[in-house]
């Protein structure tokens, strides 16, 4: 998978964040250098609070960086650059809106007609399985279920990057799993970019082409992993010996870091 | 709360009223107060029946100048609001303005409006709209002020314009808080009205009152008041009924929708 890291996408430089508080100035991100390649699916994995979200929300040009710079397709973020799809930890649906025009409300921000769009975005919720729920609201579903269409509308525009930050962190297991498996198809079928965030270590070995993995604030890029699974992983990889592997390595740096405390 | 239970809360109204209006008939009949001081129910109706295109005439009057300034305040009010939300000098301008205004007593400033305006439905319309925009102000500023920073950054993501981000994301937003704020302004642009009424013209039930008070007619004001309850009544509860059509996505609104 070295061919990836031909054309970046993504080019972070020496990117720092602080922000004031009362208690004085916190260093959220400090000098954090990161690649990402076109197509690439990279994972952000660090214990909370070590910057990560922050990280995310520099390259969807939410936020600038005090220090250092980030270019998407080579040109500096000041504002949201183009093509970009978000989902956030929760779903942010609109209570008023049915699931469909939650999708289309996409289309509507970027000032695309609804009508142009409709159907790409009923042919997302059938695939995403929400085909019969179209017409309700967000309140009807479930938490996975809304996460979903949740998706949908990230996806919908056709962004060339979806940025995630920790999507999957508020649903259980099985859902987990599942949408896992969901986000890996659509990573394998579009080879759009994706920065993934979560502290999961299994999450971002099962889905990551490479795991970046941080330390706690200020958050520092300590370690970039390549991940050497054949795709497409189904769930049983997370039992192979190598899948384990990877998760022994990761913990193991964790301990280090004092993230988690050994006590095997 | 399922339609069924809000017929039977209706009923309960009902029954709770009709009882309270026997007892006073019962009370009356046995103490027999003199009518000047209380009259009975019947005496009232009685009244209301004798005269219904006088009462009627007079009523329509105070609901025209009621509606009227109850939508100007909304219209006022949601802009003022958005210009609130919009400008930092805009919010501390209206802030200010609608403080003082709302700490002068209106009965104090209705004859400075009569000055003004004369002894037409003008003076009334404006008394109701400086008693009923300021709740709109306040709720609908708050509404499209308390929206998930999450949904902005989705739209800052998705470029959207400012103006579809209040369009799409505040002022559906602020829909509920709207709501509340209309509830409390109808009555107030009633009582707006009603206080016009009292302090020049020759029109509307807050007159009808007046004069009979100024003639010793009891039974014609307490039969005045009846119609003023009866409107602030009908129109609370056409408010209500509209909320319930607008937003059935409403927390207060989806277990009548599940059930």
């Amino acid at each position: 998978m070295t061919d990836l890291a031909v054309t970046p996408c993504i080019t972070i430089e020496g990117a720092s964040k602080i922000y004031g508080s009362a208690g004085g100035p916190i260093r959220a991100l400090d000098s954090v250098d990161l690649v990402v390649a076109d197509g690439e699916f990279v994972a952000l994995l660090g214990p909370s609070g070590c910057g990560k979200s922050t990280l995310l929300r520099l390259i969807a040009g939410l936020e600038p960086p005090s220090g250092g710079a980030v270019f998407v397709r080579g040109a500096p973020v000041c504002e949201p650059p183009a093509g970009i799809g978000m989902v956030f930890q929760r779903d942010v649906l609109l209570d008023w809106r049915t699931i469909l025009d939650n999708v289309l409300l996409a289309a509507e921000f970027e000032g695309r007609s609804r009508r142009e769009l409709a159907d790409r975005a009923r042919a997302l919720l059938d695939r995403f399985g929400l085909g019969r729920f179209v017409d309700r609201h967000p309140w009807e579903l479930s938490g996975g279920m809304r996460q979903r269409a949740a998706i949908c509308r990230a996806l919908l525009c056709e962004p060339s990057i979806l940025l995630m930050d920790e999507p999957f962190g508020a649903l259980d297991a099985l859902t987990r799993d599942d949408l896992n498996l969901e986000l890996a198809r659509i990573h394998q079928e579009g080879r759009r970019t994706i920065v993934f965030v979560t502290h999961s270590i299994g999450e971002a070995v099962h889905l990551a082409d490479r795991v970046a993995v941080m330390s706690p604030s200020p958050g520092r890029v300590v370690e970039e992993i390549v991940v050497d699974l054949p795709r497409p992983r189904p769930l049983a990889v997370r039992e192979t010996p190598a899948f384990a592997a990877y998760v022994a390595h990761i913990r193991e740096l964790f301990t280090r870091l004092g993230i988690v405390r050994g006590q095997v | 709360m399922s339609a069924r239970g809000r017929g039977s809360d209706a009923l309960g109204t009902l029954v709770v009223l009709a009882a309270l209006l026997v007892a006073w008939e019962i009370a009356v009949a046995l103490f027999a107060p003199p009518p000047i001081l209380l009259p009975a129910p019947s005496a009232i109706l009685a009244e209301l029946a004798a005269e219904p295109s006088y009462f009627g005439r007079h009523a329509l009057f105070t609901l025209g100048t009621t509606l009227a300034g109850f939508a100007l305040s909304v219209v006022l009010g949601v802009a003022l609001a958005v210009a609130t939300v919009a400008s930092r000098l805009a919010d501390r301008l209206v802030t200010t303005l609608l403080v003082v205004t709302n700490s002068l007593p209106k009965v104090a400033l209705a004859p400075l409006f009569v000055i003004w305006l004369g002894t037409g439905a003008a003076p009334k319309i404006a008394i109701a709209v400086m008693l009923a925009i300021v709740s709109i102000v306040v709720d609908v500023a708050h509404g499209l002020r308390s929206v998930d920073p999450d949904a902005l950054a989705l739209a800052r993501v998705h470029r959207a314009s400012p103006w579809a981000v209040l369009w799409k994301v505040r002022f559906p937003n602020a829909l509920p808080a709207l709501f509340v704020g209309m509830k409390v302004a109808v009555s107030f642009a009633l009582v707006g009205a009603i206080v016009g009424e009292f302090v020049a013209g020759s029109m509307g039930l807050g007159h009808v009152i007046l004069v009979a008070q100024g003639q010793f007619d009891t039974v014609r004001v307490f039969a005045g008041l009846v119609v003023l309850g009866v409107l602030g009544t009908v129109l609370f509860g056409l408010l209500e009924l509209a909320e319930r059509l607008v937003l059935p996505w409403h927390v207060s609104r989806r277990s009548e929708r599940k059930a």
